[in-house]
């Protein structure tokens, strides 16, 4: 079973990648030019993405260094204990719907701290992958029609991310 | 929001190993994370070209419209009022279909002009309609296909198998998308009363 999964997880980029390139030549679609084109664009996002990771690696990793993550994550232990939800997992569980650079920081600190391949670093990976940065995709949605009223949509967003972390905790365990 | 969370997160820092004698492992900490900071970045130089080249192709293909063609029966249950507004379903279809890509750049300018399509037909435009709350709820779920940013995470930090989270991802990226569908559905019925 979980050879399986690994298995068909392997394929998807693979699968991904030849579909599309398949489409460009069936298309007949200059497939080589239009990927440098698009390349390049990727080299400029990450250019303009490096500040902001290097002054959010550098708050966190301040946060990490000075003890103040493990504080925090000692005195919600208790509470985490009662879910079943590992503390070291929190301070990403509560930044995540905030900001997507600075839970990427604290993603890369848990992962550099209790290791990629453990269930800890699973976990991290799974929440980083199946969440989105709730406020900051609100705010934009709801600010470019002028809407102040939401409805509770916030409400729905967040139910949605607990629901998604609480089961990328449940997956990781069976899985590991 | 960042521009009140990152100072106080560094003053707090300095402070607290002030307090607690951390002042060295403070420092040590300083570069640390620009070294790591610079290393994720090097790694995503390569996985970000590359997936933003091949989505490129993707985008030059017709592959777009067969993708929208496979939503239309989920865009027609999710969004009943927009029956007749064959504009707002086709920019939410691109918009969902460009996160199902991860062609975040695309996704965004495509969203806020299906929210102004939307406002259009909106009864009262200082609250949301219903379309848009579920449309907002769609784009708060994380609907990506390939998760590459964790993928090439994993890959700069070392793992035996960073592709291994792909299903997992896909396993609670739909729990969580139905949670807060539902959710919506009845916030919706709610509003009614």
């Amino acid at each position: 079973m979980i050879n399986n999964i690994n298995y068909i997880s392997s394929l998807a980029i693979p699968l991904t990648m030849m579909i599309i390139i398949l489409y460009g030549l069936k298309e007949k679609k200059k497939t080589f030019d239009v990927f440098l084109s698009g390349a390049k664009e990727g080299i400029e996002i990450v250019v303009k993405m490096l500040p902001t990771l290097l002054g959010l690696f550098l708050a966190i990793g301040l946060l990490r260094s000075s003890g103040i993550i493990d504080f925090i994550v000692d005195l919600l232990t208790p509470l985490t204990e009662l879910i079943k939800f590992p503390s070291q997992v929190m301070p990403l569980a509560l930044l995540r719907p905030i900001s997507g650079s600075a839970s990427m920081a604290v993603a890369v600190n848990i992962m550099n701290n209790y290791g990629v391949d453990t269930l800890v670093g699973m976990i991290t990976s799974v929440i980083m992958g199946s969440t989105e940065t709730t406020l900051y995709t609100i705010a934009i949605y709801t600010s470019c029609v002028r809407i102040k009223k939401t409805r509770g949509v916030l409400f729905a967003a967040l139910a949605a991310d607990i629901a998604g972390m609480v089961i990328s905790v449940f997956i990781c365990r069976m899985l590991s | 929001m960042l521009n009140i969370l990152w100072p106080v997160f560094i003053i707090l820092s300095f402070i607290y190993a002030i307090i607690t004698g951390k002042v060295n492992e403070v420092n040590n900490g300083i570069f640390d994370a620009l070294e790591s900071a610079v290393e994720l970045s090097i790694t995503f130089l390569g996985t970000i070209s590359l997936w933003n080249g091949i989505m490129e192709i993707a985008k030059n293909t017709s592959l777009i419209n067969k993708l929208t063609n496979i939503l239309k029966p989920f865009i027609k249950r999710l969004f009943p009022e927009l029956k007749h507004n064959e504009k707002a379903n086709q920019e939410i279809s691109i918009n969902i279909i460009a996160n199902i890509l991860g062609l975040g750049n695309a996704a965004t300018p495509l969203g806020i002009k299906a929210m102004k399509t939307m406002q259009e037909d909106n009864k009262k435009n200082d609250e949301l309609s219903n379309s848009m709350m579920m449309f907002i709820l769609l784009n708060t779920a994380s609907l990506q296909l390939i998760p590459t940013n964790v993928i090439a995470i994993r890959t700069s930090l070392g793992s035996s198998n960073p592709t291994s989270i792909i299903i997992p991802v896909w396993i609670s990226s739909i729990v969580a998308a139905i949670v807060g569908v539902l959710f919506v559905k009845f916030l919706i019925k709610k509003g009614k009363k």
